[in-house]
């Protein structure tokens, strides 16, 4: 039971660090949407941002990588990502053609590598 | 899955509209997407050191994958509480706009603030994309029930999804292993790329995947930041110019 839990530092470090940082922007949107213009140059900026943060988040676990994933040689990683966006792009932008294959270069790559 | 006529007495009273709102959940491929994203958090959850709970708990109160997932790699990468919040802050800004421009397609004139908190929390970009797809087919007294439901289910998937890939990391072989931290990347990616529309997003990520190595040659535990907004701001910047120029 202990293991599911886990420490309770860690749980006061989700709060702090993860929940409040992230619900305050939604607790604001709700709170003073309404008065502000979709279409303003503040918030396409913003959007921009955010999209730039979560490509920097995509590269970080590539280059990077947490746990097993740094099992895989760097090119493999960065061919399965390359090779993913390819039947992506191919498929008219198929989500699942593009995971599937980023996923099958990475696998095939590992076993034939040994 | 159609949904019955807006004026359809499968529509009386909110547990029904919670019904079709659950429902929906089964008529969308992003339901899968979600699915695979939080089967590599919860995988990155297991391997980054974190308890089932704490896994668990994420996902519910925090209902975000990029926020999750720059949580659990920032504390994993030994940085300061006060780092990893202000990345996860930034990263939690698009929930803004996101809340703002689904709350006017719920609301009535009669609809209370506190009402809405829970569809605020449900918000985030699954959601933001099904209400538009969904709502102008639910009559307007019911979406607040509608929206409960869809989010209650997209979390359901998630959280399902979470437990599933914290113990697939922790049994299987280290390629599967692999396998399952590798979703998170290739389904952020096309599902970003899937939702790029104009010249600024095109280049807000295609920056945002190059300048991030460069920006980690800094080492300044800010990475994500530095390279985000220096690739948002550009991308920013080219928008703002096309535009003159057509307008030239």
């Amino acid at each position: 039971m202990s293991d599911f839990i886990g420490n309770w530092h860690a749980l006061i470090v989700l709060l702090v660090a993860g929940v409040i940082p992230n619900q305050i922007w939604r607790m604001l949107g709700l709170w003073l949407g309404g008065g502000l213009d979709e279409g303003s140059d503040l918030l396409m900026w913003v959007k921009a941002v955010a999209t730039a943060i979560l490509a920097g988040v995509i590269a970080q676990i590539i280059v990077q990588p947490p746990g097993a994933l740094a099992s895989v040689p760097w090119f493999l990683r960065y061919g399965a990502l390359a090779a993913g966006f390819a039947a992506f792009m191919v498929t008219r932008r198929s989500i699942f053609a593009g995971v599937v294959c980023g996923e099958l270069v990475m696998l095939a790559g590992k076993w034939w590598l040994g | 899955m159609t949904l019955p006529p807006l004026d359809s007495q499968q529509w009386q009273g909110s547990l029904r509209a919670f019904g079709w709102g659950l429902r929906a959940t089964s008529a969308t491929i992003l339901s899968a997407v979600l699915f695979v994203t939080f089967i590599g958090i919860g995988a990155l959850a297991h391997d980054s050191g974190f308890s089932m709970l704490w896994a668990i708990l994420s996902t519910v109160l925090v209902w975000a994958g990029p926020a999750q997932i720059i949580l659990v790699s920032t504390l994993g990468s030994g940085v300061t509480i006060v780092q990893a919040a202000i990345a996860v802050t930034m990263s939690a800004i698009r929930l803004f706009p996101m809340v703002v421009a689904v709350l006017p397609l719920i609301r009535t004139p009669e609809t209370k603030r506190r009402d809405l908190v829970l569809v605020a929390h449900f918000t985030a970009v699954t959601l933001w994309v099904e209400c538009y797809r969904f709502l102008p087919h639910v009559p307007r007294e019911g979406r607040i029930a509608f929206v409960h439901g869809l989010g209650s289910g997209l979390v359901l998937i998630g959280l399902v999804a979470t437990i599933i890939g914290y113990l697939l990391a922790a049994n299987l072989s280290q390629t599967f292993g692999a396998a399952v931290l590798l979703l998170t990347p290739l389904a952020f990616l096309f599902s970003t790329a899937r939702n790029s529309k104009g010249i600024a997003d095109v280049l807000s990520l295609g920056l945002g995947l190059v300048l991030y190595p460069v920006a980690a040659l800094l080492d300044s535990g800010v990475d994500i930041l530095v390279s985000g907004v220096a690739a948002g701001t550009i991308a920013f910047g080219v928008h703002k110019w096309r535009e003159r120029q057509e307008l030239a």
